[in-house]
């Protein structure tokens, strides 16, 4: 009973991060680029429905709205400002680029909304579900997390693969130049792709702050990076490596946690991590195309 | 076009960021400027005994420093009243470090030209290291009535008043056990930062000694600090009846949250860390409902001294500032006079002479105050006293007997 239990807890914490990892794996898959601001486009996320729920007092799906259209807006403008003049610059800059939107969010954050602790209101209804006498519960939005990541995995991969913008992405994503050459517009492409991640990670920043429900500049910045690690465990690139990686990660965390150490746990996850990228330098669902970066 | 938006969007953006800053430094530059406040007329120098006073009180920790100075000013003017020390009057002199090391060092040199003898303060634990270095070379007495890592009183000048991190851990199982709260404990701690490992590794040596059981000890670090959900269900398995939690109360907000989603029934006990639980916005207060956490005083206990205490504290101050630093002033400024009396210093003596004879008595003397009975000093600076805790009942915190 007590090992479901972690399991369960491991299931929850991997599904949020496995939702975050979507919108890296997304990212980099067809910009090629780590977007280390997306963990904090969660943060606003979360702030979004703080201030729309909390503060003005309005119906939940009104924040859940605001913050999707809020964070896509935030994605796209911050992709027009500071990643596309760094188009044709070296990987580096722009991943320096990256770090210093990250910061700079985190810090509009804390003089926005200083730097006291908020507690988000949940916006999961669904009642927990106790099993077994209290021994085993499972939250609504344990439950909420997992179907929503496993249906936007789904839409992803059907848009990637069915329609018309995912196939530009997915040329974009082979061979940017020859997409071009072939009357693909690559800003245009790109720009969808940073829309859909910064959307996805609205809602994973929802979810997240319902989960753990505490609000700070800083939320976003660790579970970022943590879905960063799963989403190149998984195989950065890929959609479902990303579910997978995340939703393992959690799982391993919450283990390690519970049988060997919580003072060692996240040591443990990464010696995994290390040990797994040795065997399959790609990830567990990388594809191997030598080409690729 | 779009070039052009982007200049205005730069331009934006720059103005945005920098506008506060501005703002801000306008403010540090104004308000640093002329704190100082006394209780006498100036022109009494060579008759009156100088305190100094060095604390934030102006920026985010204002609320720590202004409380210090206002329970000083509280005890100095009663001191005063009742005919001084050693018939000397004290004298008041505050100035502002705003939760800075380097202000801090300027407040003090400031104090020292205007003639400091002692030195209450500083409030905050990183400056009082910077400043304690300071007092140290110029062999002034130090008490702090904070400040409470363990550097903070690192020469053999400087004494405090509250309980040191570490003391805290011992402190916290003596309570414990004294109040027979608990037999079976589990404890949840933040294994990265030296604050929660050190009142940990204190409690759990304490607890032993004294017969108490720590069945599960989990810990988090600063990087996995979100999910609690399996120590929380490791503490739920180990029969534990009490939850000890030297850590801060953004962590302890979210494990309050995610024990009661677990149906974790148990009593929780904290430190000082857990003081501000109820200021998280938007947090449901009833989950900290009978909380307990170790803190010095609390407004509403029963005894005359409180009593009196917080009645003379409202009329002069009002209730904004009257928390435990007040209370710690309050005590630390008895603690003076004190060892003010038992070495006869004189308010012409230099401030070096003054320390060698009030550190020597230190250790002599036995106060009554607010944050205990009886309290006596190490000659490491250390006071020993009986712990006190309050519980939160009904959202606001209530003394235990």
């Amino acid at each position: 009973m007590e090992f479901l239990s972690y399991l369960i807890s491991g299931l929850s914490l991997g599904s949020i991060y496995a939702l975050i990892a979507l919108g890296y794996t997304m990212v980099y898959g067809i910009a090629k680029m780590l977007n280390f601001a997306h963990g904090d486009i969660i943060m606003v996320g979360g702030f979004i429905v703080f201030t729309l729920c909390t503060t003005l007092g309005l119906d939940s799906i009104w924040g859940i709205l605001g913050a999707i259209v809020g964070c896509t807006i935030l994605g796209v403008i911050v992709e027009k400002v500071a990643y596309k003049p760094l188009r044709s610059a070296s990987p580096l800059a722009v991943l320096i680029t990256a770090i210093g939107v990250s910061y700079l969010l985190q810090n509009l954050a804390l003089l926005i909304f200083g730097s006291g602790t908020k507690t988000f209101t949940s916006v999961v209804t669904i009642p927990k579900i106790s099993l077994f006498d209290d021994q085993l519960v499972i939250t609504g939005e344990t439950i909420v997390t997992i179907i929503v990541s496993v249906i936007i995995m789904v839409g992803l991969v059907f848009f990637v693969n069915k329609t018309k913008p995912g196939h530009a992405m997915r040329a974009v994503s082979e061979d940017r130049g020859a997409a071009q050459l072939m009357g693909i517009n690559v800003n245009a492409t790109i720009s969808l792709t940073f829309a859909i991640g910064s959307a996805l990670a609205a809602v994973a920043g929802i979810l997240m702050c319902s989960a753990y429900p505490s609000l700070t500049a800083y939320t976003g910045a660790m579970p970022g990076i943590k879905a960063f690690v799963a989403a190149v465990f998984g195989g950065i690139g890929s959609i479902p490596g990303a579910m997978v990686g995340g939703i393992l990660l959690g799982v391993f965390e919450s283990l390690s946690r519970a049988y060997i150490s919580s003072q060692l746990s996240d040591a443990i996850v990464f010696a995994v991590l290390i040990i797994i990228l040795t065997i399959k330098p790609t990830g567990l669902m990388g594809k191997k195309i030598s080409e690729k970066v | 076009m779009k070039k052009h938006f982007k200049k205005v969007l730069a331009l934006a953006l720059s103005l945005a960021v920098s506008v506060p800053f501005l703002a801000a430094c306008g403010g540090n530059n104004g308000s640093s400027s002329g704190t100082t406040s006394k209780s006498d007329d100036k022109g009494s120098s060579a008759s009156t005994l100088k305190v100094g006073v060095i604390g934030p009180l102006t920026g985010d920790a204002a609320v720590y420093g202004n409380a210090v100075k206002n329970g000083a000013q509280l005890a100095i003017d009663e001191i005063n009243n009742a005919g001084g020390v050693n018939g000397v009057k004290l004298e008041l002199y505050a100035e502002d470090d705003v939760n800075d090391t380097e202000k801090a060092v300027n407040a003090y040199n400031a104090l020292k030209d205007k003639g400091m003898q002692i030195l209450l303060g500083t409030v905050t634990s990183q400056p009082c290291i910077s400043v304690e270095a300071e007092a140290k070379n110029d062999n002034i007495f130090l008490i702090t009535p904070s400040a409470t890592t363990v550097e903070a009183i690192d020469g053999d000048n400087a004494f405090r008043v509250c309980f040191s991190d570490p003391d805290q851990g011992t402190a916290s199982a003596t309570y414990i056990a004294d109040k027979n709260l608990a037999k079976k404990i589990a404890v949840i701690y933040d294994s990265s930062i030296s604050y929660s490992s050190g009142i940990y590794d204190n409690f759990q040596k304490k607890a032993k000694e004294l017969g108490l059981e720590v069945v599960a000890a989990e810990s988090f670090t600063g990087d996995s600090k979100t999910d609690f959900s399996t120590q929380i269900q490791k503490v739920k398995s180990s029969g534990a009846e009490l939850l000890f939690l030297p850590i801060y109360y953004q962590e302890a907000s979210l494990i309050l949250q995610q024990a009661k989603t677990a149906g974790l029934e148990i009593k929780y006990f904290g430190c000082d860390g857990l003081d501000g639980l109820l200021t998280v916005k938007n947090f449901d207060t009833s989950l900290a409902e009978n909380v307990m956490l170790l803190t010095p005083f609390s407004a509403d206990a029963k005894d005359e001294k409180t009593q009196n205490f917080v009645k003379s504290f409202k009329e002069k101050f009002g209730d904004e500032t009257l928390n435990q630093f007040a209370a710690d002033a309050y005590d630390g400024v008895y603690a003076i006079k004190a060892a003010a009396e038992k070495s006869g210093v004189k308010a012409d003596m230099s401030a070096s002479d003054i320390c060698d004879a009030m550190k020597k008595a230190m250790t002599d003397i036995k106060i009554d105050g607010l944050t205990g009975t009886g309290i006596t000093w190490s000659a490491e600076g250390e006071p020993t006293k009986a712990p006190k805790a309050v519980k939160i009942v009904n959202g606001a915190y209530t003394a235990m007997d």
